[in-house]
């Protein structure tokens, strides 16, 4: 009995692992965009989740505007690979940490809560730098290596 | 002989004008949409981080090498004019009052709650965020208490107008976030409220 117990909680855990740790929502997806999770990709349309970890890519024709929970905002223009690597958010105190790392591509952001509580609790790194987030509106560019 | 050295300068500078534009990573600040300039720290390597808190400042790094620019308006629409279309509008919020040390509403309130609602049914696919106040009457744990009880009892009125649970998160900041700061223990009506955000 007890055993069965515990194999329907799994089973339950497993049937809703989003629910713990979304930490944003897709709210604009534009061509081909996808979320690479646990080593799969999925095509992330308009109301899917992103969690802590994910890693939003797109193509050629691609966009895609994310709101995390803090009322961070994030967007990806095209031939973008932007990876989510730390992200937490109090809403009762405010604090948390926000580290993203945009690998190729473009991005576009307006900073939420947890930057006007305690500057540069986000932030971007590229391959060769890292820019912490004082606020509020900025962009950041990643070339591909010329060949 | 000396026009050919002149070139071969004009070249050499050349060189050295062009080398931005190559720079595999850029970063830039925007004005805000409401005029606000915000700042950005830029570090790589070894060296002193670089700020940048002017409209359109920027700094590209190339080779581990990072210099400042100043962009046109023209060059970040066109580097960045699919990417800033892409960003999700802008969260807006609503206010509505409380009794004290109640979780009920104030009439004007209440009247308020059905424009709110309207606004928030408009909204494809909402994200609501309830969040309760209190003034400094009372101690801080029981703020604290009242402030979750206030978003939760507004939670519940926005489901039971036909708004979908799974989009509204409720949260209680007790006396942390005066609207009309005063000193502890003094009953301000501004300050019993919630404060409904969307995105």
């Amino acid at each position: 009995m007890r055993k069965a117990l515990i194999g329907m909680a799994v089973a339950v855990a497993a049937a809703f692992p989003a629910l713990a740790a979304d930490v944003g929502l897709v709210k604009v997806s534009k061509g081909s965009v996808q979320i690479e999770r646990n080593g799969a990709k999925v095509a992330a349309p308009v109301g899917a989740a992103v969690q802590a970890s994910d890693v939003i890519m797109t193509g050629a024709d691609g966009s895609a505007g994310i709101t995390f929970t803090d009322n961070s905002l994030v967007s990806v223009g095209p031939n973008s690979v932007f990876a989510i690597d730390k992200y937490r958010f109090d809403s009762t105190t405010h604090a948390g940490e926000f580290e993203g790392s945009l690998r190729k591509g473009r991005l576009a952001a307006i900073s939420g809560k947890m930057v006007k509580q305690s500057p540069e609790s986000m932030k971007i790194r590229t391959p060769s730098a890292i820019m912490g987030v004082r606020g509020t509106e900025f962009v950041v560019q990643v070339d591909e290596e010329k060949k | 002989m000396k026009l050919f050295a002149i070139f071969l300068l004009a070249a050499w500078l050349a060189s050295f004008l062009r080398a931005p534009d190559k720079a595999p990573e850029l970063f830039a600040v925007l004005p805000a949409r409401d005029g606000h300039i915000g700042a950005i720290v830029v570090k790589s390597g070894d060296s002193e981080p670089t700020v940048i808190n002017s409209a359109y400042g920027a700094v590209r790094v190339a080779g581990g090498r990072r210099t400042p620019a100043i962009l046109e308006y023209s060059q970040v629409r066109e580097m960045f004019g699919e990417t800033l279309d892409a960003l999700p509008g802008t969260p807006t919020s609503y206010m509505l009052y409380f009794l004290e040390g109640k979780d009920e509403l104030t009439d004007e309130s209440k009247r308020e709650l059905e424009n709110v609602f309207a606004d928030l049914k408009r909204r494809p696919l909402p994200d609501i965020m309830v969040i309760g106040h209190t003034d400094t009457v009372g101690a801080m744990d029981f703020n604290d208490r009242l402030s979750r009880a206030r978003a939760d009892r507004l939670r519940e009125m926005l489901i039971g107008l036909g708004l979908p649970a799974d989009r509204i998160q409720a949260a209680g900041r007790g006396e942390r976030e005066l609207l009309v700061p005063t000193a502890d223990d003094v009953s301000e009506p501004k300050n019993r409220r919630v404060e409904i955000s969307v995105r």
